[in-house]
């Protein structure tokens, strides 16, 4: 098992107040799993991102990834971990501007013990396996926003991460982009990689494996994609949608494709 | 490892970052400019200055005492100033009677016309010594010979010159032979003395000197007394018993109790020396102090301009966190960006600084020619605008350490 949380809490306080953004949950994520976490803002998803991450501790709980329990390391060893274990995708990128794509590529592997040729190699390598091979010296400000976070998924790949953790990958992105990187993702999931994707789209959720509910800090439901009631009803809608459309056009109707 | 590496990539970094904002980069080290350019060029010309200083006093010679009778303020009503004037009997029991004062010559002073053939001067200060005198002030006779005792004693009419007074009375460039009037009566010149220029003390040309033995001297202006007299030390490290015997033997001759104020004073050139140095290293203090305020003003705008960095890459933070950096990393990345930027503050102050040393040496006369700045100054130079880019890049690469990465992703 890649992931396994158990009875997981995390209760932050704000002034006098206790906020109990996550109630105990559990959840295991194997190897080359590809999962949606989704909930409504307030649901504490981007708090279990963050868990996920390493990026914060869990008030109690367990968490191991890999067999390794986070729940107990300290901010270095987390820092480490962060640095080998896990890709972060983020919403608006984050790459650094003045920086070439090789240069935003090769950052993580300067907080690891990798020789300076070797993390070249390797930065040029995960760019050519997201098909940027050719926008090596561009700085981001030359690239597309597709192309960007596709930068930044070169970036998370170039450790060859346990797990690749992105949030809201596609919201800073146009439909035809989001189609472009979550293709991305349906590969690099084909070619090994466990990807988790926290996101409120249930488009993008759709081309999951499983989709992970959060609701008031518990899971809520747990399901195959294809089984999710709620993803259903969505994918119900979304047809119905088409066929009012297709039916609000009558001189289309009948027409020669 | 890691470190070296960081520190590595974060100083080209640095660089990169100052040479595209450059007018930011030197508006903010203005402070650390100022600091070092004046360290450096105060530095530089306080050695140029001691070069100098020092130099004189190695012509005027560190073993040099000087005597002088003089008359306490408390006396100035009820005595005479002639009273208290140095006796040749002082003089010699001074010469038999301190072991740390090798030789003593008196100096008698006088005014006198002289003349040449056509040539007439009116006044020539003239002064009566012994032949001791030129080893103690230093000034030799270059040409013919020094006096000997005879005429001392019988008064000869015998004198020396310098340069400036055979230039002005128009001698024979080897005057010794000649003869010359001086206050009415015949002098052969017997030998010339050396001219010693003093930049410091005498200015460019010196002026027409007469030299005529003590005795003769005495004949001349019967009415004068002994100005002072020049002795040598022993050795430059026993001023103070030199001043212990001179000052034992002129109170037992003056017969002088032990509560009456002494009416003579010893001066010794090494103490001008030590007081050079003295105001020197206060110079020296008052420069560190306007050095140590430029640079807490320079270093406050560094810390301002670091605050300024942290915050606008307040992500880039966040982001560099999120893919593994733990907190020192960040924090010497900061600490390096900081130490860079006054690091090349530092090398303009010291192009400025050399600017002005050039300036300062190129005045013509100048006491300062020899200012040079040392290795050690541009070493010093170097580590306070390093030091303060540790000191002020401190706080803003703390906070930047510190700063939580989940916060600072959401940060705007």
């Amino acid at each position: 098992m890649t992931i396994r949380i158990r009875q997981l809490t995390k209760v932050y306080k704000l002034g006098v107040e206790r906020v109990h953004a996550l109630r105990g949950v559990d959840l295991d994520i194997a190897r080359n799993e590809f999962v949606a976490i989704m909930g409504a803002s307030g649901s504490g998803k981007s708090t279990m991102m963050h868990i996920l991450g390493c990026l914060d501790r869990p008030t109690s709980g367990v968490y191991e990834l890999n067999g390794r329990p986070m729940h107990k390391m300290g901010a270095g060893q987390l820092a480490r971990v962060r640095n080998e274990e896990i890709g972060f995708i983020f919403q608006s990128f984050e790459l650094l501007n003045r920086a070439t794509a090789l240069k935003n590529v090769m950052l993580p592997m300067i907080y690891s013990r990798r020789h300076w040729a070797t993390a070249r190699k390797r930065a040029r390598a995960a760019l050519d396996r997201v098909g940027l091979g050719d926008r090596m010296g561009h700085k981001p400000n030359q690239l597309s926003g597709g192309q960007r976070q596709r930068v930044a998924v070169a970036r998370a790949l170039v450790n060859e991460p346990s797990i690749l953790l992105a949030d809201e990958p596609t919201g800073n992105l146009d439909s035809a982009t989001t189609h472009e990187i979550i293709e991305l993702f349906r590969q690099l999931h084909a070619e090994g990689q466990t990807i988790v994707i926290v996101t409120h789209e249930e488009e993008v959720a759709a081309h999951s494996q499983r989709i992970v509910r959060l609701r008031d800090g518990l899971v809520l439901s747990d399901h195959p994609t294809r089984e999710d009631p709620t993803h259903r009803r969505w994918l119900e809608g979304q047809a119905a949608a088409a066929a009012e459309a297709a039916g609000s056009r009558p001189l289309a109707q009948g027409a020669p494709a | 490892m890691i470190l070296v590496r960081i520190v590595i990539q974060t100083f080209g970094l640095a660089i990169g970052q100052i040479w595209a904002n450059k007018v930011r980069s030197v508006l903010t080290t203005l402070g650390v400019i100022i600091g070092v350019a004046s360290v450096v060029a105060v530095i530089a010309a306080l050695q140029g200055l001691r070069q100098t200083v020092l130099t004189e006093f190695e012509k005027l010679g560190a073993k040099r005492v000087y005597i002088d009778g003089t008359l306490p303020q408390s006396q100035w009503h009820t005595d005479r100033w002639r009273d208290v004037q140095l006796k040749v009997e002082e003089i010699e029991a001074i010469r038999e009677h301190c072991p740390s004062i090798t030789s003593i010559s008196p100096e008698w002073w006088g005014n006198y016309a002289a003349e040449y053939g056509e040539r007439k001067l009116d006044a020539v200060p003239t002064v009566g010594i012994w032949p001791t005198w030129h080893d103690i002030v230093g000034r030799q006779v270059v040409q013919g010979r020094e006096f000997i005792p005879v005429d001392d004693a019988s008064r000869q009419f015998v004198c020396l010159i310098n340069d400036k007074a055979i230039e002005e009375l128009d001698l024979p460039r080897e005057p010794v032979g000649e003869f010359i009037r001086v206050a009415g009566r015949r002098f052969k010149i017997v030998g010339v003395v050396e001219t010693v220029q003093l930049a410091l003390f005498g200015g460019g040309d010196t002026a027409s000197e007469l030299f005529v033995p003590f005795g003769t001297a005495q004949v001349l202006n019967p009415e004068g007394w002994i100005n002072d007299a020049w002795g040598s030390l022993a050795s430059p490290d026993r001023v103070e018993e030199a001043r212990g015997e001179i000052t034992f033997v002129l109170r037992k001759m003056r017969e002088l109790a032990a509560e009456d104020e002494p009416t003579f004073q010893i001066e010794v050139l090494q103490q001008f020396i030590d007081q050079f140095n003295a105001l020197a290293a206060g110079i020296t203090a008052g420069a560190g102090g306007i050095v140590g305020i430029s640079l807490l003003v320079g270093g406050i705008g560094i810390m301002n301009i670091m605050l300024v960095s942290v915050s606008e890459r307040t992500r880039e933070i966040g982001l560099r966190k999120a893919i593994g950096a733990r907190p020192q990393v960040i924090l010497v990345q900061f600490l390096v960006e900081s130490v860079t930027l006054c690091l090349a503050g530092g090398a303009i102050g010291l192009a400025a600084g050399q600017g002005l040393i050039a300036a300062i040496r190129a005045i013509p006369e100048s006491p300062l020619k020899d200012a040079s700045v040392p290795v050690w100054a541009v070493l010093l130079a170097v580590g306070f605008s390093a030091g303060t880019g540790v000191v002020f890049g401190m706080f803003p690469a703390i906070k930047a350490a510190r700063l939580d990465p989940i916060e600072a992703l959401r940060h705007d």
